[in-house]
């Protein structure tokens, strides 16, 4: 047993000597030193000296030359034993390469240190597990005295596993003598070896682009109440939409030609949006031009008619003329009955050597600069009506005798229906067309007098014009029973025509010999009455818009007269000295009436103020300038003259001239047409009751 | 679109009328008989004129809808007619 309190006997000792041995290690320090000099052969005879050669008996046996010769040894780095021809397989290059790099480095000698210090805690530790398993430590250390050391270290190196681990894989040896480690570490008692390999870490990557930004756009908005609005009705239209969808899937060409209709209609559309707003601006700037005459047709009253007892006056408002419509005469007006401030005017000669084109306008009041509507005609307009509820109809007689229908909701410039020669238009000119209501089958129709003294009515089905003779009229004043006769006699020419208001079979016509006609639709053969009326063609008769018995007639006689259609002779002639191209009722008045005559000249009559003389005579135009025609504006107090420069004026009737007539003690005012009828009677029982004396 | 033309023509010939715009929806004058900056300008500020008063006229009544607007001022008169697609602005100056 060694001595167990001071030292440990450590025996670790690992023979590396890849040297021949210690005596050639012995001649290479000899050398050395002979190299050296001097003090080395000094201490090497010392030694010789010192003690007996012992020679070896196997000692070679050499001669003194031999021992004298000089053997030159030279000490390299390099090992000369280190293999030269290494060779390793080069997964690589796939070929065996020669390595290098061989470890140079020759061991001779190793001694490591046995002794530990008593307090140390490997001591300790050693000192302790020797008390306990003394006889295999004992026993170990006797059989394999090498193999005892890796016991020894493995106790201090406890704590570092992987240290050990290296030793172990370093020195397989060392395994074997695990057995005395057995109680320190319990691994597998065998040829345990771990093995950890790393193997290649993919290489991180990143990668990252960078995309367009989608757009973006702020958004803000308001719900309103109207926008709320808009969107439900958006929606319903959508449901009705669908709806429809369904149901005409059946007919899907008919569909397709309505879609077509609506891409014609949405390309119109920008442009008459564009066009509706423009013409309101074009009225709203001459608005703001003739402001003044704006505020004259609401306001303006004239103060001076107080003044003046019982005339009145007249005031200029706007002027219409046309520059596309020069040198051609006003030939008939006709204000529209549902739209108060728009009227049509013919344009036309009456000059028969100067006949050519002719134009029908419509103006407003509420743009005097241009016409709402223009339709060039090849011939004269002689006279044209509106129809009363129809207002967009519009029927025209022309000079050539032909008789035309204008729509004006169809764009383009020609009438919807026309007369021709095979429908039976009238051979010399038209002097007055009239609408008629419509029949019994619901088609309109209207009827026209021509100077070839046929009356005709024209009915409108589909889209043809269909003629029918109401009556012929003859210079004698009877109709002849036989055909034959009646196509001898020439006929007379009818010059105007109207119809009663109220009985709507009967109407006048007035001839160019100066008689009028009072006939029945229902008896084309004969005259109910015929009224030597003029001595001059008759230019115009109307009935009167209250009393169903009276009509007003005037001529180129320079008369104009009043009837009573059941007697025949006129109640009330008066003589303008000048010939009357135009007579009219007032619409608001049964006794008031209005004409034109070719000087320029407008004249107001009231009867019920005074029935010999015009409460007003006003020159309106210059006095070669001949007014043609005349009409009354259905509500408002005006009135438009024609005349035969091609220029339409606008007049306002003073108060005097609409004076309603004063009640007494302040009563209230009656009012409607029975009063207006009253008033008429009251006038006619004036005038009958002496003429009934007398006659 | 040649009777529009017309029509803008006439109103251009009538007595003191100074300019007439046609703005978009968006405010963008595309007609015009004014020089440029005073176009934009009348554009610009008119377009959110409308707007508003046409929002008032239709939260009051959401069936009603502005036709027709005339701001009248010491020198002049604007008259601006709105349109689903369009409005119109003519600048006159009524005394001239």
């Amino acid at each position: 047993m060694p001595v167990p309190n001071i030292n440990v006997r450590k025996a670790s000792t690992v023979h590396k000597v890849s040297l021949p041995g210690a005596k050639s290690t012995k001649a290479a320090s000899k050398k050395k030193d002979e190299d050296e000099g001097v003090d080395a052969h000094d201490g090497w005879d010392e030694w010789a000296h010192g003690k007996a050669l012992i020679k070896p008996p196997d000692q070679v046996e050499l001669t003194e030359a031999e021992l004298k010769e000089e053997v030159t040894r030279v000490l390299t780095a390099n090992n000369p034993h280190a293999p030269q021809n290494i060779v390793r397989y080069s997964f690589k290059e796939r070929s065996f390469k020669p390595t290098s790099v061989v470890d140079q480095m020759a061991v001779l000698f190793v001694l490591e240190g046995s002794l530990l210090h008593q307090d140390s805690d490997e001591a300790r530790g050693l000192r302790a597990k020797e008390g306990r398993t003394e006889e295999t430590v004992t026993a170990g250390t006797e059989a394999e005295p090498d193999e005892e050391k890796p016991e020894t270290p493995a106790t201090p190196i406890e704590d570092g596993g992987e240290a050990e681990e290296a030793e172990e894989e370093d020195r397989p040896d060392s395994a074997a003598s695990k057995t005395g480690k057995k109680e320190l570490k319990v691994t597998n008692q065998f040829n345990f070896s771990e093995r950890a390999s790393q193997t290649l870490n993919n290489p991180l990557r990143q990668r990252s682009c960078q995309t367009e930004p989608p757009p973006r756009n702020n958004f803000s908005a308001t719900a309103n109440q109207w926008e709320i609005y808009d969107a439900y009705m958006e929606e319903l239209q959508k449901q009705e939409k669908n709806k429809e969808k369904q149901k005409a899937t059946q007919s899907k060409s008919v569909e397709k030609s309505k879609k077509k209709m609506l891409l014609m209609e949405t390309q119109n559309d920008d442009a008459s949006k564009v066009r509706k707003s423009s013409k309101i601006f074009e009225r709203m700037v001459s608005q703001n031009i003739y402001d003044d005459i704006a505020q004259d047709f609401q306001y303006f009253e004239d103060a001076s008619d107080e003044h003046r007892g019982q005339e009145g006056t007249l005031l200029c408002l706007w002027d219409f003329h046309y520059d596309g419509a020069k040198r051609l005469s006003v030939t008939a007006l006709c204000w529209n009955k549902k739209y108060q401030d728009l009227f049509a005017v013919g344009m036309g000669s009456y000059n028969f050597t100067k006949q050519g084109r002719g134009m029908l306008v419509f103006y407003s009041l509420k743009n005097s600069a241009y016409p709402e509507y223009i339709y060039p005609t090849d011939s004269s307009v002689l006279c044209l009506d509106i129809h009363e509820q129809h207002s967009h109809l519009v029927a025209v007689g022309f000079y050539d005798g032909s008789v035309a229908v204008y729509n004006l909701k169809e764009a383009g410039p020609e009438p919807v229906y026309k007369s021709t020669a095979k429908t039976g238009k009238h051979t010399d000119p038209v002097w007055q067309v009239r609408w008629q209501s419509d029949d019994m089958d619901n088609n309109h129709n209207f009827y026209s007098v021509s100077s070839d003294g046929r009356v005709v009515s024209w009915t409108l089905i589909k889209n043809e014009l269909v003629f029918t003779d109401i009556i012929t009229l003859l210079p004698n004043g009877a109709i002849s029973e036989g055909p034959e006769d009646s196509q001898q006699a020439s006929t007379a020419c009818g010059t105007s025509l109207d119809f009663h208001k109220q009985i709507d079979f009967l109407f006048l016509v007035g001839t160019e010999e100066g008689k009028i006609h009072k006939c029945s639709k229902s008896y084309s053969s004969q005259f109910l009455e015929t009224y030597v009326a003029h001595s001059w063609p008759v230019d115009a008769v109307k009935w009167n818009h209250f009393h169903p018995k009276v009509f007003i007639s005037c001529s180129s006689d320079w008369t104009v007269k009043i009837w009573d259609h059941t007697i025949n002779t006129p109640m009330f002639t008066f003589d303008l000295n000048v010939a009357v191209c135009d007579v009219a009722w007032s619409p608001y008045s049964s006794t008031v009436f209005a004409a034109v005559t070719t000087d320029g000249t407008v004249h107001v009559f009231d009867l019920n103020i005074n029935k010999y003389e015009p409460i007003c005579v006003q020159q309106v135009v210059a006095k070669k300038t001949a007014l043609t025609h005349i009409e009354f504006n259905p509500i408002y107090p005006i009135i438009i003259v024609g005349d035969d420069q091609g220029c339409v004026t606008s007049l306002k009737l003073s108060p005097n001239l609409r004076k309603k007539p004063k009640t007494k003690k302040g009563q209230d005012l009656p009012k409607g047409p029975e009063v207006e009828i009253a008033k008429m009677e009251k006038l006619l029982s004036l005038l009958r009751e002496p003429e009934q004396s007398t006659g | 679109m040649a009777e529009v033309e017309e029509t803008l023509k006439r109103i251009q010939g009538q007595k003191g009328v100074q300019g007439i715009i046609i703005v978009n929806a968006e405010g963008i004058p595309i007609k015009t008989t004014m020089d440029n900056t005073s176009t934009v300008q009348y554009a610009g500020l008119l377009h959110q004129l409308v707007l508003k008063a046409r929002s008032t006229v239709r939260d009051i009544d959401p069936q009603n809808d502005l036709t027709f607007m005339r701001v009248r001022s010491k020198k002049n008169e604007i008259m601006i007619a709105p349109d689903k697609d369009y409005f119109l602005i003519v600048i006159q100056n009524p005394s001239d």
